[in-house]
């Protein structure tokens, strides 16, 4: 039954995978060859359709992974399997969290684990800068990428200096972007 | 009713625009939900995102989720994690059926040299603004720190630096506040 296989196995991959989609992708890698799905050079395809298509890394993945084991239906399963965990699991802690979240313990803790957040984000700031700005994904000053390098400084000034939405900035770089290839 | 078809359509939104993973979805959040909506304070958001990154599943549905339980409870919840998996569902169907592929042509290549540009900055700027929430004292900034070199320089899981980060602020918040305590 290859629904019920696709949602037992994207269940399992929303359920066990910390640090969110990227680290998914290893887990994805192994339950797939497991069962013998998809050939390795298919699935590597899929990771590369799934970072380039809007939304969260990991539900574009299962979806594709279930689209090609069992047309729309099988999406529809490996989709609901990866984020039902993630549903499950906030329902379940919600409660408590919103509950005691003035309790003083909680504000002690969160007073440490706040600049941590901040450090991962600004750490995915760099890491995903690494790898937009440089043509090879290394740092190399003779293959800088000058018109990502460009566009991501002028985007940097209008978030920080005006209020324009930040999807109109995207879908303005999008164009910007496009735009090059008439250079 | 109106506030879950708000839900939901604001992480529609969220979702069909996201890209690159979770991280990038932190920008977008914080405008529709915190400037716009005013649904979550801004700093109380940067907890959100820290039990979104703490638990397992994708850091992008979890925070979804999180963020449409605080607004309105259990219903809410399933509304706005609706909301942000299916632009990715539709958009990775059609492009399943109709293209199997997205070829790296020359165009869509260019057009991802201006839209990598603005998603790093605009994750730059939401890193600036949580250092600005969470960054507190010399503790929080060594806290903050240190995470940023963890995630460069180290393999270490994120999940590990949260706990540590959690253990350091409930261990020593009441020292530091004891310490300002006494004349």
């Amino acid at each position: 039954m290859i629904y019920w296989d696709l949602f037992v196995t994207f269940f399992k991959v929303g359920l066990f995978s910390f640090g969110g989609g990227y680290a998914m992708i290893p887990l994805i890698s192994s339950e797939i060859q497991r069962h013998g799905w998809l050939l390795e050079s298919e699935f590597v395809q899929i990771i590369g359709i799934a970072e380039m298509t809007p939304g969260p890394i990991a539900v574009n993945a299962a979806t594709f992974v279930g689209y090609k084991m069992g047309g729309v239906g099988g999406s529809a399963v490996a989709t609901l399997g990866v984020a039902l965990p993630s549903l499950l699991i906030v329902l379940f802690i919600s409660s408590f969290f919103f509950k005691h979240s003035q309790n003083i313990i909680m504000k002690k803790v969160f007073y440490g684990i706040r600049p941590v957040i901040a450090g991962l984000i600004f750490a995915a700031a760099l890491s995903i800068g690494k790898s937009a700005l440089f043509i090879n994904h290394t740092p190399d000053m003779s293959q800088v990428n000058y018109i990502t390098f460009v566009i991501g400084i002028v985007v940097l000034i209008l978030a920080l200096k005006t209020k324009i939405h930040p999807i109109l900035l995207i879908i303005g770089s999008g164009i910007l972007g496009f735009m090059t290839i008439f250079l | 009713m109106k506030t879950y078809l708000e839900l939901f359509l604001a992480f529609l939104k969220i979702g069909a625009f996201t890209f690159g993973g979770g991280y990038a979805m932190i920008p977008l959040i914080e405008k529709e939900v915190v400037v716009h909506k005013k649904w979550v304070h801004k700093d109380d958001i940067i907890n959100l995102f820290a039990i979104a990154q703490s638990i397992p599943g994708a850091i992008a549905i979890n925070t979804s989720t999180l963020i449409g339980y605080k607004v309105a409870g259990r219903r809410g919840a399933i509304a706005a994690t609706s909301g942000v998996i299916l632009p990715s569902f539709l958009i990775i169907i059609v492009v399943a059926t109709f293209f199997g592929k997205i070829a790296r042509t020359p165009t869509v290549e260019a057009i991802f040299l201006g839209i990598n540009g603005a998603v790093v900055a605009l994750i730059l700027v939401a890193a600036k603004r949580m250092v600005q929430s969470a960054v507190v004292d010399g503790l929080t900034l060594m806290i903050f720190m240190g995470t940023v070199f963890s995630v460069i320089f180290t393999t270490i899981s994120p999940v590990w630096v949260i706990i540590l980060g959690g253990l350091i602020g409930f261990v020593s918040y009441q020292q530091i506040r004891e310490r300002k305590n006494t004349p």
